[in-house]
């Protein structure tokens, strides 16, 4: 999967859950999923859950707390399935 | 723990407390019941002489047996009377069916889907005494020690 199709996929799986259109319009690697999208902390384990079915793989609770951004999500979702 | 010991870590008081007896629970669901006095302060409001349950507090016995007092039992380790637990209501999807009256007791019977990174996210229905479905949705919440 190159990075752009990472980033797509994971743009599609925060949708439902952001606040802040102009930010997620503008979604890149650096956009923060709290500070930018605004999406609050029960949302966040909804994208967590969403990200794991869509990619097969489970998260844990140290991956959680580390995946904050969209850059934080592709080096897990990445490292993930490298361990596959 | 017990079913009382649960009732006694939950963090609301009359006139807020929807809970009156839990009959079954597990870490996979919980079943309890309550029963609507007939002088509930809402009544009084809801409607103008003509008494029926709010569907906000209905849901809200929903949340309080469905989800934070099967919350309270998974987290039974950690919660006790003097360590309430912190717990937010994150999001509610219900359906109505029928109307419940003052006086009425009602059965709420709450599924896990899931329970994961301190949110707990439940399948949840509301009987009636007849064991007629009164609503039904899905409401999950934010719940730590």
């Amino acid at each position: 999967m190159t990075k752009e199709e990472l980033i797509a996929k994971l743009k599609t799986i925060v949708q439902p859950y952001i606040q802040n259109e102009e930010a997620f319009n503008n979604l890149s690697e650096n956009t923060d999923f709290i500070n930018d999208l605004k999406i609050n902390s029960a949302n966040l384990v909804d994208v967590i859950l969403d990200v794991e079915d869509e990619f097969d793989i489970r998260i844990e609770n140290d991956d959680m707390e580390r995946m904050v951004s969209v850059k934080a999500a592709m080096d897990i979702v990445n490292e993930k399935l490298a361990e596959k | 723990m017990t079913a009382s010991q649960i009732i006694k870590c939950l963090p609301y008081q009359e006139p807020f407390l929807f809970v009156d007896a839990l009959t079954a629970f597990s870490s996979e669901g919980i079943t309890g019941s309550y029963t609507f006095k007939n002088d509930e302060y809402f009544y009084k409001g809801h409607f103008k002489n003509n008494p029926i349950t709010p569907g906000v507090i209905l849901t809200e016995c929903m949340a309080q047996i469905g989800v934070v007092c099967l919350g309270i039992y998974m987290l039974k380790d950690e919660i006790n009377e003097e360590n309430k637990p912190q717990i937010a209501l994150t999001s509610s999807q219900v359906d109505f069916f029928l109307p419940v009256f003052p006086g009425e007791k009602v059965i709420v019977v709450s599924e896990k889907e899931v329970f994961r990174f301190n949110k707990l996210k439940c399948k949840v229905k509301l009987l009636n005494e007849k064991g007629e479905l009164v609503c039904r949705g899905q409401i999950s919440g934010m719940l730590k020690a």
